[in-house]
């Protein structure tokens, strides 16, 4: 039945058949990205292998007005790769070339199809690497890094993906092609490249790349330091800061996230510990030395019961393992779970976890919390049935809180897995009906029909009209200071 | 305050009558040609909100350079990009829309960078808010970063959070004889490895160095690199362009190429910054033959001062880039009253 599509039809004209999917059983594996909550069966896959066969399909579509999704591994966890009803899924799966590795420049050219952690093992023979960790980097790509502007554990030094890019290449919707950003640093005109990263697919389709690699630090250890309660461990983080430290990693784990990595990957994690902090020093053997040891001065001033530092490399990654196995560990205790990522000022640390807290009662849910403490970025994650519609429900209403709170604090709803379908309502907690306003005028200034990712990260007015009713508690909105329509 | 800031714009928007937005007035000599009614914003001025435990300060436009910085040393902390003043009226607003980056770009970052959030009047008198105080954000579209750099063209820059770094514990500088092609080799190599390199200049076959880090990294990195140690307040010469290369009447010319780049055969004598991604150029060499060497290196030339902005300021755009500047113009600023040409005749 698919065949007969008119988008089908026009596809074939310049791709092979094996580039098109259209029967359910080829579409299937596209209905979901790491979001598995939302799922769509789309209407066509398309995976091209050029650049060129890019810009056809981009100018098919727009010309049959057909939206599109770009996808990279689908690994993304706010449901921006979701795939429409009635649009093509772009997947990017087949650009998965390293173009160049040049180490007297340190930058890498990628396809958007790469995963993340190729780029470190190729630049690794140079000294080199990529500094975005995000903890699926082993299954991620670059061109979803890009879209998401993904973070991982050394974000407090290293920065995230958008400080790491150099520059992108791509085409608009209408095929047009666009470079922005490149090896010479600041492009003249507007940042567009700031623009691009973290856009959520929704400006134009990626199909290069061009990274910053940095040289590999001589060496890295590690402090995992234990705690009595949470509160103590945030505020040994502000000492840690305060004292002109910026640890090249700074991650904070609560029992309940310890117990169930402990469980699966035996990190050697203290589980007497209500928080275990793991704070890391990178740089040369001297600087490393001498950091560690002030480090350590500082846990044990802010009430640090036990320490531990790595005494090798294989201990180092032992200590990460847990922390970069949180998602999947947790997985295993629970049927499913939600992972939030909202991002709030350090100092607000104690009065979030006590509200999470509470929440866990009054859902009757449980919500072990990972997070980069540096950065002030929680990955509270909460487990549910998504086989229990109730239990479905009740989390969706927690994590709307939790976003809210943050919010609330002076923080954000999303601090590095992006907004997607997910936290859509959120975004009108967050923005002004003028600032979204905006947001729609940026989008349409690359993509006038609204043809691209459309629905996802920028809500439309309706849709925030009917959130705030929905959210009027007793007659009284959250934030009665925000201007409604 | 910020009220009738807006109420201004407003005002300014329904007459359709340019508005000229300026601090201490330290970067008139940046752009294109200067149109419109001065819009003084020195008067909206101070620090919101500054938490060093949070390395994050958050100010008003018009709050002076200087006086950001001092405070920030007070608490062992600077602006990582190394921003320069270029005079001591130097304002917060003008420098994050200027977007200029000191010596320290090529290794802590630039200014856009750095940027969190920004509290911005667009051109129907809004008063809008993106990013926050945040390190981590990803929700909307990047807007705060848009606007660093942006000249002014798209709003008032009310507000702007940033990023901030301790200060590092020690600082020293070598200077090393090198002809131009030996020192740009140098200079990359240097950044291929894990060295505590926080500037580099080369003039005139001297290649000056500077290290920045921890007191015990500092020190074992100059044994490698080699050279003297020299003395004198350099980098703030280079930053404020109060260096003798800067003086003289003959244009100078901002070359920014891919650090690799092989020295760029043109009339006129250099400077080169940033590991060799940024090459000053004095020259009175034809703007054609400047743009296109640095185009031929995948770079591009901005004429940063010069009496005579005829052949524009900045690279022109592509033509699709140039539809989207336009876009986003009256996106922001639909009746083009900010800066109206001060980028670009689009934007």
């Amino acid at each position: 039945m698919g065949a007969a599509l008119p988008v089908v039809r026009a596809l074939r004209e310049f791709l092979p058949e094996r580039a098109i999917l259209h029967e359910e059983e080829d579409t299937r594996p596209y209905e979901c990205d790491g979001l598995t909550a939302y799922r769509q069966l789309p209407m066509v896959v398309a995976l091209p292998e050029t650049e060129e066969q890019v810009r056809r399909i981009l100018q098919t579509c727009s010309a049959l007005k057909i939206p599109v999704v770009p996808r990279g591994a689908g690994t993304g966890l706010s449901g921006g790769a979701l795939p429409l009803g009635d649009g093509v899924l772009l997947s990017m799966a087949k650009f998965m070339r390293v173009l160049r590795i040049d180490p007297l420049a340190r930058v890498a050219v990628v396809q958007p199809g790469v995963r993340n952690a190729v780029v470190s093992e190729l630049s690794a023979p140079f000294g080199l690497y990529y500094a975005p960790d995000p903890s699926s980097q082993i299954a991620c790509t670059i061109g979803g890094n890009v879209s998401e502007n993904s973070g991982g554990v050394h974000c407090l030094k290293y920065g995230l993906t958008l400080h790491n890019v150099l520059g992108v290449r791509g085409f608009t919707i209408d095929g047009e092609p666009l470079q922005l950003g490149g090896e010479a640093p600041d492009a003249p005109g507007y940042d567009l490249l700031a623009l691009a990263v973290g856009s959520e697919g929704m400006l134009f389709v990626l199909t290069e790349v061009t990274l910053k690699l940095l040289p590999k630090p001589q060496c890295a250890r590690v402090i995992m330091a234990s705690f009595g309660d949470v509160e103590k461990a945030g505020a040994a983080v502000a000492d840690v800061i305060a004292a002109g430290i910026v640890p090249a990693g700074l991650e904070m784990m609560d029992r309940p996230a310890t117990q169930a990595v402990e469980q699966f990957v035996h990190a050697g994690y203290d589980l007497e510990a209500a928080a275990i902090l793991l704070c890391e020093s990178d740089g040369t053997p001297e600087e490393v030395e001498d950091e560690i040891a002030r480090m350590q001065t500082l846990l044990a001033r802010a009430g640090a019961t036990r320490m531990t530092v790595s005494r090798d490399e294989a201990e180092r990654l032992r200590f990460w393992s847990g922390r970069k196995a949180a998602f999947p560990a947790v997985g295993r205790i629970s049927p499913d779970y939600y992972c939030m990522d909202g991002t709030i000022p350090r100092k607000r640390l104690g009065e979030v976890l006590r509200f999470i807290a509470a929440l866990e009662k009054k859902y009757g849910l449980r919500c072990p919390n990972v997070f980069h403490a540096g950065d002030g970025n929680l990955h509270p994650l909460i487990l549910f049935d998504a086989n229990n519609a109730d239990e479905l429900h009740r989390t969706e209403l927690f994590a709307g809180e939790v976003l809210e709170k943050c919010v609330e604090v002076g923080g954000t709803i999303t601090g590095e897995h992006g907004v997607g379908v997910e936290k859509i309502n959120q975004m009108c907690v967050q923005f002004r009906p003028t600032e979204l306003e905006l947001f729609r005028a940026v989008k349409r200034a690359f993509d006038p029909q609204g043809l691209l990712n459309p629905g996802k990260a920028v809500p439309t007015l309706a849709r925030c009209s009917e959130y705030g009713r929905m959210r009027v508690h007793g007659g009284q909105l959250p934030h009665p200071e925000l201007p409604r329509f | 305050m910020i009220e009738s800031l807006a109420d201004s714009i407003r005002e300014a928007a329904a007459r359709h009558r340019p508005l000229r937005l300026r601090g201490g007035g330290t970067k008139d000599f940046y752009g294109n040609a200067l149109r419109g009614e001065v819009f003084d914003t020195r008067g909206y001025s101070g620090i919101v909100a500054y938490e060093p435990t949070e390395l994050v300060v958050t100010a008003r436009c018009g709050t002076s350079l200087s006086e950001l910085e001092k405070k920030l040393e007070a608490n062992g902390q600077c602006l990582p990009f190394e921003p320069p003043h270029f005079g001591p009226g130097a304002t917060l607003g003008g420098c994050v829309a200027a977007g200029l980056s000191g010596p320290r770009r090529a290794s802590a970052g630039a200014l856009r960078d750095f940027v969190l959030g920004v509290k911005l009047i667009d051109g129907r008198g809004q008063a809008l808010s993106f990013g926050g105080q945040v390190m981590k954000n990803v929700a909307g579209y990047d807007v705060s970063r848009l606007v660093a750099g942006s000249l002014g063209t798209l709003g008032l820059i009310a507000e702007v959070s940033l990023k901030l770094a301790p200060k590092p514990q020690a600082e020293s500088t070598l200077r090393l004889e090198a002809p131009q092609a030996r020192a740009l080799e140098l200079m990359n190599r240097w950044a291929g490895q894990p060295l505590p390199v926080s500037a580099t200049a080369w003039h005139e076959g001297e290649l000056t160095v500077r290290l920045s880090g921890s007191a015990a990294g500092v020190r074992a990195a100059a044994g490698g690199i080699g050279g003297a140690a020299l003395d004198e307040p350099f980098w703030r010469g280079i930053r404020e362009q109060s260096h003798a290369f800067f003086s003289g009447p003959k244009p100078l010319w901002r070359l920014s190429v891919p650090s690799t780049s092989p020295p760029l055969e043109l009339q006129g004598r250099q400077l080169i910054e940033w590991g060799g991604a940024l090459r000053w150029l004095k020259s009175s060499e034809d703007p054609k033959t400047v743009r296109a060497a640095a185009k031929r290196c995948n770079g591009h030339a901005t004429l940063f001062r010069a009496p005579d902005k005829a052949a524009g300021c900045f690279s022109p755009l592509e033509p699709v880039l140039a539809r989207v500047h336009g876009q986003l113009k009256s996106a922001f600023d639909p009746a083009g009253i900010f800066n109206p040409g001060r980028m670009y005749p689009e934007a």
